[in-house]
């Protein structure tokens, strides 16, 4: 007890500090916490990632190659032990099939929605900045393009423009950047009103730092979580368009394609079940894809809404 | 502490008794003691107040007077015996029961606390109602009669408002009639006046206690403005890392306080600044009108002169466009008429219009270092991007630089790769004030930079502002409503109000009578650390 009252220091002030750590470490702990659906999710994705990467080191044969025997049944059921997933109407390998449609599906849609992404993402940010007549114009095109029929609009425009793999990523990816235009632009308009935004005007700095440096990194979690789910939507789009005959062309393997191609026996299911396995199978791989992006998705969104992680 | 609690004497039986209370919060993690081992006695018809910097677990022991854990917290031990109820039995549906008819609460926020589709009126009851203590048409009448104790204006008809028609102050005593309304055993008042500004501030302050001595109801109040509690509470307790410091009467605790700490608590007062006159007039702006969207004018007719190295500050209520003043010196709101002259040349009036070198001599300070710092960037990339920004410096020169500014701000290097969420509010105001000084500026605004700190921390920013100010000749542009931060800081002020300036000139004129009947209205409304200083303020004024 001294008369100087209490020495004072601003290093050792305390209060609720939050404890330091790599990004690895946070990384880990939110891993240890996710819950089963989200691992399923995981392991399925990555299982799709590496089939489609190595997809010529693992398929039996050539993505074109055709046999002898066509509509070979499965091997279970009587089928050439050659082909494990039997043959389809011109008797090419289902197995190869599948495995280079996971490459060409997944891939092509992997593009499409990252350029959704940098369309939208970029025009919505420079909208959320600007607010002026540029916002205007970008938000009332943007609502002008999602008041038509996006799979009627994409079905016309791929008719044009002819149905070759650039024009279908890039129709498929300016239709889809409307979403992420609007998502982008009201996250980040919740940022833009920041202190820390101002703070950066007030030094001078160019539109492309503020967006970069200052918002970006801020708005990442919405963003991250409808990449996800826009990478389903692309991914379905392209499978039904393919299924329609104007997504990929033959002959590139894609699921969306053999599902069309199995469906011509789903009348004579009432015969004989097997019949349907030719469609089912792609069609179950699209499924199983869907899901599991969603797994991951909802745990990540539930993660980052902010319920409750760290107090 | 129980000879106090003795000598307080039975101003009625024991309402609330709580012995040795641990909370512990979960971050990280891990469990953390919050609150760790506090005994609280309260009778009926008593005010606490409970005080203490944030962090010192103050509302989550108000709160766990309540019986109440807010998520994410659990009271781990102790006893809570409320009325002869043990709230640490209750379920939690019993104590449902208990919350809106005997125990109310009212916080901090009253914007945020109401529901903005509902009428006022319907808030007010709704819980009475709801717990069956009154019917609807009677609880109506009773609200209207609160609000007419509360001071309110038109009693009969502010109850059909929604929320946003009515001005905070106003909100903040809807809010008490509300927890008023079941007429409770115990209120608990989690900081209801901070969100407030001084003028506003008074008003509530009577309304509160006036009501709170009509019904002989017990209160908490919890605050880290001493002079505040000052007025409410008959005795206080002050509370630090979760633990108690001391306990004591009112007058006895302001007069002579035992314990350093509680010292401490009020030495910002003490701090004076001597003035010092000067004619080398560094920023000016001259009769500038301002607008927001052309329609709403703000500003009329505002001249401020600030002379180089001292510090000028600005007074005055929200809304008297203390803010929008600074607005139009940084250029992000020009002016509709008027102009700006910066070391004796003009400013070009909009932002994007001014130099490189322009910007960087005037640098900015917000209120809240929260969002004045970007979440995601290391302090490092924070006060390293004027460094690079400006001086072009980078690799090496930059780092030294960083570390130099740190140690500037009584920080050490230690500090670079933290993010802001690792800091507490202090040292975020200081890494604020760095970037500011990375810029090499000549003018600083300050705006409200303080009033969001406890007063010990806010007495060590202060303290600093001061030391640099010295060092570097920097002239502050301080935007303040505290009059305790002003004495201690300038050398001018300026008294804004409705968005013209009443008054200009050096603090020991402003400060001294006569006043203008704005400023006496300003200056008479800051809290004292008088008990009587409340009641004296109502004699003076009625």
């Amino acid at each position: 007890m001294t008369e100087e009252p209490q020495t004072y220091s601003a290093a050792g002030e305390v209060g609720q500090v939050r404890m330091r750590r790599s990004y690895g470490e946070r990384v880990w702990i939110a891993l240890k916490k996710a819950p089963i659906s989200a691992w399923f999710g995981m392991i399925v994705i990555a299982f799709y990632a590496f089939v489609a990467i190595f997809g010529p080191f693992l398929a039996p044969y050539g993505e074109a190659e055709v046999f002898a025997k066509a509509d070979e049944p499965w091997t279970v059921f009587g089928g050439d032990p050659a082909h494990f997933f039997g043959t389809d109407q011109i008797g090419r390998d289902v197995l190869t099939r599948l495995i280079y449609g996971a490459r060409n599906t997944i891939g092509i849609a992997l593009v499409t929605t990252l350029l959704s992404f940098l369309i939208g993402g970029s025009l919505g940010l420079v909208a959320a900045i600007n607010r002026s007549w540029l916002d205007q114009i970008l938000s009332r095109g943007v609502d002008v393009l999602m008041s038509i029929p996006s799979l009627i609009f994409a079905l016309m425009l791929l008719s044009i423009f002819g149905s070759s793999i650039p024009s279908l990523v890039m129709i498929i990816a300016i239709l889809d950047s409307t979403r992420v235009f609007r998502l982008t632009r009201s996250v980040a308009a919740n940022v833009v009103v920041m202190d820390y935004v101002e703070a950066a005007r007030l030094r001078g700095e160019g539109i492309g730092w503020i967006m970069r440096k200052e918002i970006l990194p801020n708005i990442m979690p919405p963003l991250v979580a409808e990449f996800g789910l826009r990478f389903s939507f692309v991914f379905l789009t392209i499978a039904s368009l393919s299924f329609l005959g104007l997504g990929i062309q033959p002959p590139t393997a894609d699921w969306g394609s053999m599902v069309r191609d199995g469906s011509r026996f789903i009348q004579f299911v009432a015969y004989d079940w097997t019949l349907a396995l030719p469609s089912l199978l792609p069609a179950g791989a699209v499924a199983l894809l869907t899901v599991a992006v969603n797994f991951v998705v909802d745990w990540f969104l539930h993660k980052t809404s902010g319920l409750r992680d760290d107090h | 502490m129980t000879t106090d609690s003795e000598k307080r004497g039975a101003k009625g039986e024991i309402l609330l008794e709580m012995k040795d209370v641990e909370i512990d919060g979960f971050s990280d993690e891990r469990w953390h003691d919050i609150v760790k081992g506090v005994d609280l006695t309260l009778r009926r018809g008593e005010v606490m107040g409970l005080i203490g910097e944030s962090g010192a677990g103050k509302s989550t022991l108000g709160k766990a007077a309540m019986g109440y854990a807010q998520p994410g917290c659990r009271i781990k031990s102790g006893s809570i015996m409320f009325d002869g109820i043990d709230l640490m039995a209750l379920s939690e549906a019993d104590k449902r029961k208990l919350w809106g008819s005997r125990i109310a609460y009212v916080a901090q926020s009253a914007a945020a606390s109401f529901n903005p589709a509902h009428r006022l009126i319907e808030q007010t009851v709704e819980a009475t109602v709801d717990h069956g203590i009154n019917n609807e048409s009677d609880a109506k009448a009773d609200a209207v009669e609160l609000y007419g104790s509360l001071q309110l204006p038109d009693p009969e008809s502010i109850g059909t408002r929604y929320p946003h028609q009515v001005s905070g102050g106003q909100l903040q005593r809807i809010m008490t009639a509300m927890a008023m309304s079941p007429r409770p055993d115990l209120i608990i008042f989690d900081e209801p006046t901070t969100a407030l500004d001084v003028t506003t501030q008074v008003e509530v302050l009577v309304a509160m206690r006036d009501i709170v001595e009509k019904f002989n109801t017990a209160a908490i109040y919890i605050t880290h403005d001493l002079a505040v509690v000052a007025q409410m509470a008959d005795f206080i307790k002050v509370l630090r890392y979760g633990d108690e410091v001391e306990e004591a009467e009112t007058r006895q605790m302001l007069t002579e306080p035992k314990e350093d700490y509680t010292k401490s608590l009020w030495s910002v007062r003490a701090l004076q600044k001597e003035e010092s006159p000067s004619d080398d007039i560094a920023l000016s702006i001259k009769n500038v009108d301002a607008a927001y969207g052309n329609t709403v004018k703000v500003l009329h007719d505002v001249s401020i002169n600030i002379p180089r190295g001292r510090t000028v500050s600005v007074v005055g209520e929200s809304g008297s466009g203390k803010s929008t003043t600074a607005r139009v010196i940084t250029g992000l709101l020009p002016p509709m008429s008027g102009s700006i002259e910066f070391n004796g040349e003009p400013l070009p009036a909009a932002l994007k219009d001014r130099s490189k070198d322009q910007l960087r001599r005037i640098q900015m300070i917000y209120q809240m270092a929260d969002t004045a710092m970007n979440p995601k960037q290391t302090v490092a990339e924070i006060i390293g991007r004027p460094l690079e920004f400006y001086q072009n410096l980078r690799g090496k020169q930059r780092d030294d630089r960083i570390a130099q500014l740190l140690e500037m701000i009584e920080l050490d290097h230690s500090f670079m790769d933290r993010l802001p969420g690792e800091l507490s509010g202090g040292q975020k105001q200081r890494i604020c004030i760095a970037r500011a000084l990375a810029a090499d500026p000549e003018v600083i605004i300050c705006d409200e930079v303080t009033s969001a700190l406890d007063q010990i921390v806010q007495e060590g920013i202060l303290k600093l502002l001061l030391r640099l100010q010295k060092e570097l000749n920097i002239t502050y542009l301080f935007i303040t409503h505290d009059i305790a931060v002003v004495t201690a800081i300038s050398d001018e002020i300026v008294v804004m109000f409705q968005g013209q300036v009443v008054e200009q000139g050096l603090k020991s004129k402003i400060l001294a009578p006569p006043f203008p009947d704005y400023t006496q209205l300003l200056l008479s409304s800051v809290p004292e650390m008088d008990p009587d200083w409340l009641d004296k303020l109502v004699d003076e004024r009625s």
